[in-house]
């Protein structure tokens, strides 16, 4: 809302400067964005061209003198109609423009020129305010300027303006009259009255026109009929007020309606009467009903928008936008004054949909109903002084609104309960009486009416708000609670993860859950459902991501692309899917490394065995060990290696996944993790236990074995184990061989075993018998051992 | 014999001072206290003495030799002295090359942050909590008074899956599932740090951002107690000398409503 000063304060007076008044305003509740001068312009004046030569150099530049009252200054203008015995808006030089567009002194093509002679536009006006006249050149002042005159008094111009962001309650700020109240609340200072004073003819307008209401959408519905009106350009004041507003004026008539809409907050329309048949319908509109708008735009209709009919067709947007065939022109004679409410929510889909238009945002807040009355008779004294219209009299009335104060009550303990002030009795009723509410008092209890503009205002805690808000609200002293004593808690698992996976080395991304549709299905065989956006911003991202993957390629693909080739990171966060008709999220682990790794001291190229590191250092750290296993299966996710992946087990529920990346995926290595966190934290976990270290020596032997190349070592490991029995504390791989000796498909793998008991140091004997069982047991299950 | 043991002992001396290598002052070692070393020798021919004359010589050659011997290790020290420098000079390294990086992990600046926001209410007795990111219509928008068509829906521009289902536009949703889920449990004091996101951006908007949210909910708590404790919470993260004030604003779910400023963390105190 662009407030206008020289408007507001036809209303109430103002003592302080604008930036003052938005700054009071702000610390009200109401913020602002801008305030300024409506003209920014520094050292103008006015003065008259009393010589006018051309240019020596120049085919188009004229060379000036120009008086100024107390100089003449030669000023070089390149205007087309800078002429002798103009009056000019003359830009002295130190002046400074909009745009920090400073005057100097200088040459322009050798000719000496001390000041500019300006265009309006030069003057920071919005360009669609401009009238052709004022592109073409500098701006023509009136004969009877005074000459060292300042010409933004002289066109009326000097006003200034406050761009406020208002919050989304206060549909009343957005009117004169509402800010008018707000203003006085704050400095203590009555508001003046509207002058509605006009005359009426003894006719009634009720005897030839009809107004038929056929929806519940619309409570009050009133209709004014205004003859002989004369369609000439507004006063300057009006067309100024509605610029310094952001409305472009166009003649006396229509400016009225959009000048007593910005004073009074009400949307009026004016119909030209001599364009109905007498009569004026409320109702929904029809699917696929046609109208054209003002803005000379067909536009299709919905049964969820309210119209306004001729009795025959839609003729206008209610609360919107008007119909082209019944606007006001050049011709009109006499005009039908609608001034209605309608249903918020309505307005607000229509205008979604359509159009947003000042009367629409008016609309979409609400209204008060008392002054759609004051709206018609505003229109009817301006008119009437502005545009020789003649009021005929009567008014055509559809109201079933409500249009008594809201009655409140409060105590003064809740009052200060609620703020932790301690506000004086005396200064609550102030509050409400610099608010022009009034109160009855009755012991503790004050019983409050608010004003139907108010319509922000509902419950006791609104009032609060208000003594809260006039009183000011920088007394209240911080405190803190008075509440038992006790350890908040937090989810200390997530935090134990995230440390783990930094002090493996990676590093944390956060990235975006949005992602593209055909990444949201990749890197998973699961079965699910992608959610898409209804109405996404773009279509890199318009799908929840399911698996984290997609998301950490990315950042991996942006590092490769800025020659980062070594990545190590990670990420905790959602996925999310759909499942026989339900939504779902799951909170997921994910890792990626590729190029050289940092797991280590020493970086190091990464491999398929870093990343189940990694895995195992997760699973373990939380205690799964012995609990998981790394399964190998032939239905895999087409973008991973089908060679070096393996889906991830825990009490035989898959949870995860590990592997390589295909190479049709990334041309380099690349290595992911993703764990399914929230089904991993629901599995049991085994209990820590304490283990000594055994006082006696423990005895290493190795022993290799020659199996078929695709056999797992695991496999064998698993038997050696079972073989060996409890004096076996580890068995490790420590080399796999294929090539001389070995036969072509087979493949031999050494373990490195480790022997020893908790209570005594083992005897040879002991130990190799126990070697023994292993071999033979092998051997019977058909493994070679190497000698 | 005398002459010819201080001829011995002159001769020694001198050539193992003037030695210049372990080696050769092994030789010398050898050459004069060996088995068949020179003073050996002189030892050896004293079966030809008197009775008289033999403790006199043995005695001499006894001296000579503790000298020589000591002459010889502490030549010997020396030299082994000597040796180990010169290997360590050979170790000389270039301690201004490089440094083998040990790199760490690090954690994501966001969650630094969110992590000691947590830690702070925690301690405050505050329990962290979580809610759905993909939301309902209902915990995002109607339990928090701003139904269907209302016009405060426009500052949050969401992102809907269905006419139903949302990526929540704020954490309040979590409030309002804290408040079902607890009726009658009062006091209630949690933090709901998390995700949202909204339907725009640009250079200064992220469609993505972080949150936190505040419920207390206790008797005899006011305005003065929600500045308390964002005075502890701002002066924690921005400083202690940080300032706060209230500007009356308004949100659906709360009344009254304000909005919080604080003195710059940069400049203090200069502006709001």
């Amino acid at each position: 809302m662009k407030l206008s000063t020289n408007f507001v304060k036809d209303y109430v007076d103002i003592d302080v400067d604008t930036k003052m008044l938005a700054e009071d305003m702000t610390k009200a509740g109401n913020e602002y964005e801008t305030a300024e001068n409506f003209i920014n312009a520094t050292n103008l004046i006015v003065g008259e061209v009393i010589e006018c030569e051309m240019h020596p150099d120049s085919d188009h530049l004229h060379v000036c003198k120009v008086n100024v009252g107390e100089e003449t200054l030669q000023i070089v203008c390149g205007a087309p109609n800078v002429r002798k015995g103009l009056k000019v808006i003359v830009a002295l030089p130190g002046a400074v423009l909009p745009g920090d567009f400073k005057i100097k002194p200088g040459k322009i093509r050798g000719v000496e020129s001390n000041g500019m002679l300006c265009a309006i536009a030069e003057l920071g006006l919005d360009s669609k305010f401009l009238k052709p006249e004022d592109k073409e050149g500098i701006h023509e002042l009136p004969e009877n300027a005074e000459v060292g005159e300042d010409p933004i008094k002289l066109m009326q111009m000097d006003d200034s303006v406050i761009d406020f962001e208002l919050t989304a309650n206060r549909g009343d700020l957005l009117s004169i009259l509402g800010m008018a109240h707000e203003i006085s609340a704050i400095y203590d200072k009555q508001v003046k009255p509207i002058d509605l004073l006009h005359k009426e003819t003894n006719d009634d307008i009720n005897n030839t026109f009809k107004v038929q209401v056929n929806t519940k959408n619309c409570n009050i519905f009133l209709a004014k009929r205004v003859e002989n009106v004369v369609i000439k350009e507004s006063p300057t004041f009006i067309k100024n007020r509605l610029m310094a507003s952001g409305i472009r004026p166009i003649n006396n008539v229509v400016d009225i309606s959009n000048y007593v809409m910005l004073e009074v907050g009400q949307p009026l329309h004016y119909y030209d009467a001599d364009t109905l048949n007498g009569m004026l319908e409320v109702r929904m509109a029809q699917d696929g009903e046609k109208l054209t708008t003002l803005d000379e735009i067909e536009r299709t209709l919905s049964s969820e928008d309210i119209v306004i009919s001729n009795g025959e067709k839609a003729i206008g947007l209610a609360g919107v936008m008007g119909g082209l065939e019944t606007e006001i022109t050049e011709n009109t004679k006499n005009i039908i004054i609608e001034s209605a409410i309608f249903d918020p929510v309505k307005v607000r889909k229509t205008s979604k949909e359509i159009l947003r238009s000042e009367a629409s945002t008016r609309f979409e807040k609400g209204l008060d109903p008392n002054r759609t009355y004051m709206a018609i008779e505003r229109s009817c004294n301006l008119l009437e002084k502005y545009a020789d219209a003649t009021i005929v009299g009567g008014l055509v009335k559809y109201d079933i609104s409500d249009l008594s104060d809201k009655k409140i009550d409060i105590t003064f303990e809740k009052i200060n309960k609620v703020l932790g002030l301690e506000v004086p009795q005396e200064a609550v009723l102030d509050v409400f009486r610099r608010l022009g509410f009034t109160y009855e008092q009755e012991g503790e209890i004050v019983h409050v009416s608010v004003p139907k503009r108010r319509i922000d205002i509902s419950i006791a805690e609104d009032l609060i708000e208000e003594v809260g808000r006039i009183y000011g609200v920088d007394n209240i002293e911080g405190r803190l609670p008075k509440l038992p004593l006790k350890q908040g808690s937090y989810n200390k698992t997530l935090r134990q993860i995230r440390n783990k996976m930094i002090d493996l080395g990676l590093n944390e991304t956060l990235s975006y859950i949005l992602v593209n549709d055909k990444e949201a299905v990749r890197y998973t065989k699961d079965n699910f459902e992608p959610i898409k956006l209804l109405d996404p911003m773009t279509e890199e991202r318009n799908t929840l991501r399911y698996s984290m993957i997609p998301s950490l390629v990315k950042i991996y693909e942006y590092n490769k692309a800025r020659s980062q080739k070594d990545v190590s990171i990670f990420e905790i966060g959602k996925g999310f899917y759909k499942k026989e008709e339900k939504y779902g999220e799951d909170l997921k682990l994910c890792a990626l490394i590729a190029g050289e790794h940092t797991l280590g001291l020493k970086p190091e190229k990464s491999s398929f065995y870093d990343i189940k590191g990694i895995a195992e250092e997760i699973l373990d750290y939380l205690g799964y060990n012995g609990r998981y296993s790394f399964v190998i299966k032939d239905e895999l996710p087409q973008e991973f290696h089908p060679y070096q992946t393996a889906l991830i087990s825990v009490n035989n529920d898959i949870l995860g996944i590990i592997g390589k990346l295909h190479p049709e995926m990334q041309k380099e290595d690349v290595y992911v993790l993703e764990i399914n966190l929230s089904k991993l934290l629901e599995k049991k976990t085994g209990k820590m236990k304490y283990k000594e270290i055994s006082k006696f020596p423990v005895v290493r032997k190795d022993l290799a074995v020659i199996v078929q190349k695709d056999v797992n070592s695991e496999e064998i490991a698993k038997q050696i184990k079972k073989l060996a029995g409890s004096m076996l504390l580890s068995s490790k791989v420590f080399d796999i061989y294929t090539g001389t000796g070995i036969e072509e498909n087979k493949k031999s793998i050494a373990y490195s075993l480790e022997f020893g008991a908790q209570d005594r140091t083992l005897t040879d004997e002991e130990i190799n018998t126990i070697l023994e069982k292993i071999i033979v047991g092998l051997e019977k299950s058909g493994v070679q051992i190497r000698k | 014999m005398k002459e010819q043991i201080e001829e011995i002992r002159r001769k020694a001396n001198e050539e193992i001072t003037n030695v210049k290598d372990a080696k050769n002052l092994n030789e010398l070692k050898v050459k004069y206290l060996g088995k068949k070393g020179e003073l050996t020798a002189v030892l050896r021919g004293m079966g030809g003495l008197s009775q008289e004359e033999r403790p006199v010589i043995g005695s001499l050659v006894n001296i000579v030799r503790d000298e020589l011997e000591s002459k010889i290790q502490e030549k010997e020290e020396a030299f082994k002295k000597q040796e180990m420098m010169e290997k360590l000079e050979k170790e000389k390294i270039d301690i201004t090359l490089p440094s083998n990086k040990i790199k760490r992990g690090s954690k994501h600046p966001l969650n630094r942050i969110i992590e000691e926001v947590e830690d702070l209410f925690v301690s405050m007795g505050y329990d962290v909590v979580d809610g759905p990111e993909l939301e309902t219509d209902e915990y995002c928008f109607e339990r928090l008074n701003l139904p269907q068509g209302h016009p405060a829906r426009d500052m949050q521009d969401s992102f809907y899956v269905t006419p139903e289902y949302l990526l929540r536009t704020q954490t309040s949703a979590v409030q309002a599932h804290v408040m079902m889920e607890n009726e009658e449990k009062a006091p209630i004091r949690v933090i709901c740090p998390g995700k949202v996101y909204r339907r725009d951006d640009d250079a200064t908007h992220s469609h993505q951002f972080a949150q936190v949210e505040g419920l207390v909910i206790d008797k005899d708590i006011s305005l003065a107690e929600l500045k308390g404790t964002l005075e502890v919470f701002m002066r924690k993260m921005l400083g202690e000398d940080t300032n706060l004030r209230f500007r009356p604003s308004y949100f659906p779910f709360t009344e009254p409503s304000y909005e919080v400023d604080v003195t710059c963390f940069k400049c203090k105190r200069k502006r709001m």
